[in-house]
């Protein structure tokens, strides 16, 4: 049976939700599943991986808490345990985190790796994913020894699949690259959702007016437990900071439900959103690009409609 | 081959010979172009292509550095058909120094081009930087820099928001997610992918294009690289246009009204779990 493994993500010590759809896209019932993470600590993740069908999962532990801080050990580290239990399929979230650790893992393998998979076939080892500023799906398929794929968050409906889960422990005795240094570590806004992962995203553009009233989405994130997003105009009038760009050059984003408010529908836009499951657009303008491809569309001034919606699902709760 | 012990033994404190920069940049479609598939996995290539927006901000970056260090040269390196000469002249007008173009008859993986590019870097001189984008926006691999960092066995950090430049290191600011940061500090040589937070490219003036054309552009076909074929592949074997099925439906009324119906409608036929 050949063994596949799936590495996992976590967010303030617990498993990325998105994360369980990269173990549907690995499940196969022809092979053997090992889910790898990082620390001691992450023993207790049997129970919320066995429904799953993760077989074994590994948690892999160094002399120091600190030394997986530092991205080229952790890349390591995983090579090492991949080595150690003859794994040579590889699947992670395409992340932000996941964008740094897999090409690095790829790289010292001189394996396959594609990003942003949205399908993954193992069989003839072929994935699809979006190309040309998500214009065209293209085709891939991947020759090696190893096979690397990263998952577009969300993209993969997760399905249960229960096995029993067995805890294995790899130690983790390699030294750190001397030549890269991790000199401090910023953690980002705690509770705070990352757009690439976001199940709903509430965006505003030029729309907006200003920085102030990205407030009314907030609020209106909140009660949706949402994240906001916002298009270039926003970002580069210095409303909001860039790691709230949706788009070409922001973040791409495949939430269940996004909500583009005043924003037009750039092409450069829908490079970052396209694959939403549901798109709402609020705007004035009902010939905006957005509206002609949206699910829902609400042809109005959002500064109205914004408090409506927020304070109608408050009255819902 | 690559002797990596001369390599190491450079020293990199005593700069007396000029710092190399090495900028590499990939010739791409504007995001704007309409893509149409004319072969089962080939586009139609008849549409404007541009410098990828990310190098641009790696280019952005090494002209930066040199105008803080008198001797620095920096060298634009480009892997891809003979149409990709235009993003090095792109690259030359922001103010590299001179371009270096691997000529090849297909667009190649990034596993070839990593190769390509570190072949191309070590038989032109020594790195004491590489910069590049942290992706190209054809075909959003991410991948690149890691390989080349690796081909060079060299350190390298992407998603890079800062460069500060030390004696013989660089610390760097990468970004994480929800807003945080990474400081990290990484001995020279190295390679950076660079984030669009960065700095903003300047736009080449007309003097600056002119400029330009006098700088010197090296051509050398990829298979004069003698590089070594790889075992592993990423081949495209077929491309279909995206086509999002969208319901389209226009929700009227008064506000109030019609912010029920959407809530209606996004919790019943969208499934959507508006808590
Ligand atoms: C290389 C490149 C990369 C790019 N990358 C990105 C990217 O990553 N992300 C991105 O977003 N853009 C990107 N762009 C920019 C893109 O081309 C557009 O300029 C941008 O997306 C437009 O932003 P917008 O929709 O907010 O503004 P506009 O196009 O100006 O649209 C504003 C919209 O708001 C509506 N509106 C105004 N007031 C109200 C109101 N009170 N209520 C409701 N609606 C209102 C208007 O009707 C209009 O439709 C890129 C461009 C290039 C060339």
């Amino acid at each position: 049976m050949e063994k596949i493994a799936i590495l996992i993500e976590t967010r303030q010590g617990e498993i990325k939700p998105s994360l369980y759809g990269v173990i549907t896209a690995a499940q196969d019932a022809e092979h053997e599943l090992l889910a790898l993470a990082f620390g001691a600590d992450t023993a207790r993740f049997a129970d919320q991986l066995k429904p799953y069908g993760i077989h074994h999962l590994v948690t892999i532990t160094a002399p120091s808490a600190r030394s997986f801080s530092n991205p080229d050990n952790r890349a390591r580290a995983i090579i090492r345990a991949m080595d150690h239990f003859d794994i040579r399929t590889l699947f992670a979230l395409t992340s932000l985190a996941g964008k740094d650790l897999l090409p690095r893992i790829a790289a010292r393998l001189d394996a396959p790796l594609v990003m942003d998979c949205l399908a993954v076939n193992l069989v003839d080892s072929t994935v699809e994913k979006p190309q040309f500023s998500e214009k065209t799906i293209a085709t891939i398929r991947v020759t090696g020894h190893h096979r690397i794929f990263g998952i577009r968050p969300n993209m993969i409906e997760p399905k249960t699949m229960p096995v029993e889960t067995e805890t294995v422990v790899f130690n983790y005795q390699g030294t750190a690259d001397d030549r890269l240094e991790v000199v401090e570590t910023r953690q980002g806004k705690s509770g705070a959702i990352d757009l690439s992962e976001a199940e709903i995203i509430i965006s505003g553009g030029r729309g907006m007016k200003n920085g102030e009233n990205f407030q009314i989405l907030q609020e209106c994130a909140q009660v949706m437990g949402a994240a906001v997003g916002a298009s270039r105009v926003a970002v580069d009038n210095g409303w909001v900071p860039h790691s709230m760009q949706v788009g070409q050059t922001g973040t791409t984003v495949c939430p269940k439900l996004y909500i583009a408010c005043g924003i037009s529908g750039s092409i450069q836009h829908f490079a970052g959103m396209k694959t939403a499951g549901t798109i709402v657009c609020i705007n004035t303008d009902p010939d905006a690009a957005m509206m002609q491809q949206c699910d829902y569309g609400i042809a109005g001034d959002l500064f109205k409609i914004i408090p409506a919606l927020t304070r109608q699902l408050k009255a819902h709760r | 081959m690559f002797d990596a012990a001369l390599f190491y033994l450079r020293p990199h404190v005593i700069i007396t010979d000029p710092m190399n920069i090495y900028v590499c940049v990939k010739h791409v479609p504007d995001s704007a172009a309409t893509i149409r598939i004319v072969e089962p996995n080939q586009i139609d290539e008849n549409i404007t292509f541009l410098l990828n927006p990310y190098d641009e901000n790696a280019v952005e970056a090494a002209v930066q550095l040199k105008a803080d260090s008198d001797d620095t040269d920096v060298i634009a390196v480009t892997v891809g058909k003979p149409a990709a000469i235009d993003t090095l002249k792109s690259a030359l007008a922001m103010g590299a120094d001179r371009g270096i173009h691997v000529v090849t008859g297909y667009w190649p993986d990034s596993i070839v081009t990593a190769r390509a590019l570190q072949a191309a870097i070590i038989k032109d001189g020594l790195p004491d930087l590489i910069l590049t984008g942290k992706a190209a926006i054809d075909s959003d691999g991410y991948q690149t820099q890691f390989r080349l960092a690796a081909a060079l066995d060299i350190p390298v950090a992407t998603h890079v928001g800062s460069i500060a430049r030390n004696d013989n290191s660089v610390t760097v600011t990468c970004g994480l997610e929800a807003g945080g940061e990474q400081v990290i500090r990484m001995r020279m040589p190295c390679v950076i992918g660079t984030a669009k937070t960065l700095n903003t490219p300047r736009y080449p003036t007309l003097p600056d294009i002119i400029k330009a054309r006098k700088k010197e552009i090296r051509e050398v076909s990829i298979d004069h690289l003698a590089i070594e074929p790889p075992d592993s592949r990423m081949e495209i074997i077929a491309l279909k246009s995206a086509v999002q099925k969208r319901r389209k439906q226009m929700i009227a009324g008064s506000i109030e009204e019609s912010v029920t119906e959407l809530i209606r409608r996004l919790k019943g036929e969208a499934r959507i779990p508006l808590s």
